[in-house]
Parts: structure tokens; sequence; C-alpha cells
């Protein structure tokens, strides 16, 4: 890992853990932002962490962006030291794979796209190396994923799979972005899953849609009465496949007040996790199917 | 006190300076693309300078005020009318209970700003009256005015009194109009030869500009230094991981096309950034019409920060002026 500065205009220091996403570099641009967060530094607006990058908005009328450079660097020693452990939760977020909605969506932007012949489950399966689209969806979701950004529009989480490197799937993002992507839309772009929070453009293949509201301005939803936003960083996600049925069925709850997501409280550790994978997921997987 | 809305232009929405610190959540500052005129307009009618007021691109609303009311204009140049007689621009006037604000053709610029005295009320969202309409959060219900609307507005304060701005306060519209751009972010993905043709090129605004991003057209695709894609980026050299974007910053997807991120940004993604404009000009970019052709132009910090100072020291001009 080598981390590298720059600034974002007379506005931004822009900080790079790593060129390459690995959990190894979130941690680390987790506990650099949260550093800075606790220095309290005079001057600074806004400290948003990204996946394996964070970026500090300031004001140089109050602070010079030397002087700025500066204290963010000696923050960098800090945070090495920093524990990789995280009090967070999981959480089951259902999906239905090859809806009818997203699939309208795929179809309508297939100019766009690498292989305008087929879906963006067909390509993704295939240059994964999976034989069929099924095999490929019974990948996406058999492992947990941990949200290392939340970003890009409102609340709209980005998902990193705990699998080794080699397992992780990786697709490119479609060739010119879409104008339009169907609200709660899963996506995959790099190695990266999402969730589209509110219906816009977007550059991400879709996989499926999700009937569970993460994102609500009005803050209706039940679960969402403390704050607009479901999801923050270090959050780690199950996708449980669902069909027609179910998804109507919790559509309407969510419409209602009555659907409440499955969450437990778990810890996550990196060093366990890069230890032993399986074993720390089995025991995500345990908290989760307690509740 | 309340307005209604008997044509809503081509998109006109309530915005204030905007709602900072929920950028790390993807929900953008937004505010007035111009945040100088949307001040300024303010000032006229002795609003504090973060009142909320309207944004109206390319074309004016129509406005029929249920009360005695007063009222600036600020920003592009666009004919203003009180019942047809003409306003000037850059200065309060009264409107009656009954009348309506109207608006000719835009002559220059792309976005005027109207200030009420009072301030418009409606319910802010997450500390602000911005529309964001992709999250349809603030503004009237999240979204951009429509015919119909009846918009609160707020109780004038002592301080409303008809104002004039000495308009040779204002900064002159640079011409051709010139970007400045402090390179930094992913700037070293791009080879020295088109490092130096993105300043070389002559570029024009397309289409695609509005409060998220203004798109440019016209100039040589990019070249990358070669590298192997690092994982998780995504296999087209313009792919990085996905991070943060600043305000400014000027993202090149595909290496053709550059678009400069404004008030209603994405907060972070995928593409690559070349860096940014520099503060002193980011309302300047609110003000360009489609087809207006474009220079990026080079400089260091230490000239982006005098930008900034000289601009600050203008706006603190004008301030005293109109108190």
């Amino acid at each position: 890992m080598k981390t590298r500065y720059s600034y974002g205009g007379d506005e931004h220091i822009f900080v790079e853990m790593d060129e390459e996403m690995s959990l190894d570099a979130f941690f680390k641009s987790l506990a650099m932002s949260n550093a800075a967060r606790e220095a309290n530094i005079d001057g600074v607006r806004e400290i948003c962490p990204a996946n394996a990058s964070f970026q500090v908005r300031y004001d140089p009328d109050v602070i010079a962006p030397e002087d700025m450079m500066a204290k963010l660097k000696e923050l960098e020693k800090k945070a090495i030291n920093a524990e990789k452990r995280l009090e967070t939760r999981i959480v089951e977020v259902p999906v239905f794979y090859q809806d009818p909605w997203t699939h309208e969506c795929v179809m309508r932007f297939r100019e766009r796209h690498q292989d305008p012949s087929g879906t963006d489950l067909d390509y993704a399966a295939r240059i994964n190396g999976y034989d069929s689209v099924e095999a490929f969806i019974e990948a996406h979701h058999s492992a947990p994923w941990f949200v290392s950004m939340v970003g890009f529009v409102s609340g709209l989480p980005f998902l990193y799979q705990l699998v080794e490197r080699d397992k992780q799937i990786e697709v490119p993002k479609y060739l010119k972005p879409r104008t339009d992507t169907p609200k709660q839309t899963v996506g995959y772009g790099g190695c990266f899953s999402c969730v589209y929070s509110v219906r816009g453009a977007g550059g991400y293949q879709m996989f499926g849609i999700t009937p569970m509201t993460i994102f609500d301005a009005d803050q209706k939803v039940s679960y969402l009465k403390d704050f607009m936003v479901f999801f923050k960083p270090g959050d780690i996600v199950k996708w449980k496949p669902i069909d027609r049925e179910e998804y109507d069925r919790i559509l309407k709850g969510v419409e209602d007040g009555t659907y409440t997501p499955r969450i437990a409280e778990v810890t996550f550790d990196l060093e366990d996790f890069n230890t032993d994978m399986d074993g720390t997921n089995a025991k995500l997987m345990e908290a989760l199917n307690d509740v | 006190m309340t307005f209604e809305v008997v044509k809503p232009g081509l998109l006109t929405t309530i915005q204030d300076l905007g709602r900072p610190g929920y950028f790390h959540l993807g929900i953008p500052e937004g505010g007035a693309m111009d945040r100088a005129a949307m001040r300024i307009a303010n000032m006229l009618v002795g609003n504090p300078e973060d009142a909320a007021g309207l944004e109206a691109v390319f074309m004016g609303p129509e406005l029929t005020f249920n009360e005695d009311a007063l009222v600036a204009v600020a920003g592009a140049k666009m004919p203003v009318y009180v019942d047809g007689d003409e306003r000037s621009s850059w200065s309060s006037f009264p409107v009656k209970a009954g009348q309506t604000l109207k608006f000719g053709y835009l002559k220059t610029g792309a976005r005027i700003y109207i200030a009420i005295a009072g301030g418009i009320d409606t319910p802010p969202a997450l500390g602000s009256r911005s529309t964001y309409p992709i999250g349809a959060l603030g503004g009237f219900e999240g979204r951009a005015l429509a015919a119909g609307d009846t918009v609160p507005v707020g109780k004038a304060t002592a301080k409303a009194k008809e104002r004039t701005l000495d308009q040779s306060l204002l900064a002159e519209l640079p011409k051709p109009v010139e970007l400045r751009v402090l390179p930094g972010l992913y700037w070293h993905r791009l080879t020295d030869a088109s490092q130096k043709q993105f300043f070389a090129d002559e570029w024009k605004v397309a289409p695609e500009a509005d409060r998220m991003g203004y798109r440019f057209r016209g100039g040589n695709p990019m070249e990358f230094v070669e590298r192997e894609q690092p994982f998780g980026a995504g296999s087209d050299p313009s792919n990085i991981v996905d991070g943060c974007y600043s305000y400014g910053s000027i993202q090149i997807p595909g290496g053709s096309e550059p678009i400069v991120l404004h008030r209603d940004a994405v907060s972070g993604g995928g593409y690559f950034t070349i860096g940014a404009i520099i503060s002193a000009d980011m309302d300047l970019i609110g003000q360009l019409q489609p087809n207006t052709p474009v220079k990026f132009r080079q400089v260091d910090m230490a000239s982006a920060l005098d930008a900034r100072h000289e601009r600050n020291a203008r706006l603190e001009k004008i301030r005293s002026a109109l108190s």
C-alpha cells in the first residue's frame, strides 16, 4: 500500500491509501478519516471516507492548504496503529434477481453495453467464468458483503464481497453511463456491488432489485424514522434471493410500516477475517440467523 | 405572505447557500449555482445572505404576489417586468398585491436569482431550503416549482428598503471564457502530451450542463499513461476504485468529454478526475450557456488563493455598498 496525497482545487485534499481495493486499504482510510475528525482541525468543513481513499474539504481562508496537508500527513502515523475492529451490524437485504423492471432497463440501454446481444447477468456470468446465470447469482449472494463507502447519490452503499480475492466478482462499468436506473436496483461495477438508493443515472451492471427502501427524505418508512439514510460504512450485508411473490409482500410491508429488516449486532475483526474467512463468515451468519 | 406560480419557467428551484455536512452520505451541498448573485439579490432586499430565493435557468418564471413585497433580481441578463412595466436587475423594487412578476428573453448568462424580502419560508431539510430533486429533498416538496404552487415567504426585516447596486462593482465576464484549473487528483494518469493538449484545446459547453455537472465537448480525446488496471477499478483506463469527488473536479469518463462537477454533484464514483476548477471560478460556470467556447487555464495554488481573496474582497465591497 502506498499513500498518495493530492489537492482537489483550493478547497479539498484527497488521500488515496492504495490504487487497488482491499479491506486493509479500507480500514486504513477509515482510521485516518476518524483521526482527522477527532483532531478537530480548525477550518475542516467535511470529511468523506471512501473505499480505499478519503477526502477532506476545508476552508482555505481559515487554514492554509499546505498546513492542512501537513496535519493530515501527521495523522497517517497514528492511523497505522489503529485497531482494525468494528462493532457493527449484519443486515439481511432481500433481492429479486432477474426482475422485470431492471430487465426492461437493461434492454433499453443495450447500445451502451459491452455485449449488446445478451443481458448484464449473462455477460457478468460469462466473463467471471460461471457456466450459468444461476451459478453466478448463487456466487453473488452466498457470502456476506461489507459496506465500504456510502455516496454517489443519497445514501447509496458500495459493497465489497467478503471472500478471497480470486473468488471476487469483477465487471466493468457500462461503456457510457445510463441516464436511468430503477430505484433500488442491485448493481455491480469494478469489484463493488451497490444498491441504487434513488432512480437516476448509473454506470453499473444491473443484476436485480430489492423491495427494501434505503433512503427516504420524508422519513415515513418505519426503520428510517431516526435518519433518512439506512447504510453506513462498516455495515455488513447478506443478500437473500426472493421471488416475485415475496418481493410484493415485502414492498407492501415497507409501505404500510409492518416490514422491519432482519439485523443482528456483530463484531468484525479484520485480522480474524484474514486468518479464517469461512469461520468468520459462518459466525456472522449465525448471528443473523439467530434473530 | 405567499406568491403563486403562474408559469414555472424551464427549471425554477428554491435555493439558498446549501446544506454542507452530508456529502459523505451522497447528499451534495447544493444551493445556488452562482452564489455571489444569490447573496447580492438577498442583500438588495435586506435579507440575510443565506436566505432562500429562486434560481431560474434560461427562462424566467411568472409569479403573482398575494401581498405587497420587495423583490430583487440578480445574475443573468434578462428583462424584468412587473405587470408589463420594466424594472432593473441588480436593484430592489416593490411589487404590489395582485401584481405579476414576469421576464423577457435571456440576453447573457444562464441563471437569474430572485430574492424576496423575508426570504422563502418552506420547511428546511437537513438545515437548508435548497431543492435537491434527485433525493426529493428540500425546496418545494423536494421538486422544481410547478404552475399552481403557492410558495410561502417569511416576514421582511426592518432592513427591507429599495436599493440599487453600482454594477461597476461586479466582475466582468472574461471573453473568451477562461476557467482556471488546479491540476491534481489523477492528473498523473494523462500523458504529458495529453496534459498540454487539454489546456491548448478550445472546448464548448455541451447541452448536458446542469446543476450536477457541466459537460464540455470539442477537444481531443485523452491519452492515458499505460498501466495494469488496479484490482477493483474496472477495465477502462478512465476507471478508478470508486472514491470521493471534489466539487469543481473534472472527470473524463472514457477520456473523451470532461465533466465539471457542480453544486448537485454526485459525491463519488469510479471515473478518474484530473484536478479541479478553482473555487473563485465556480460561480462563473453556472452562468455559461450551452455552446459557449471555453479555454481551461492551468494555475498553481498561490494564484488560486489570490483569485479567492480577490473574489472575497469584491463581495465585501458590495456588502458595504448595500448595507
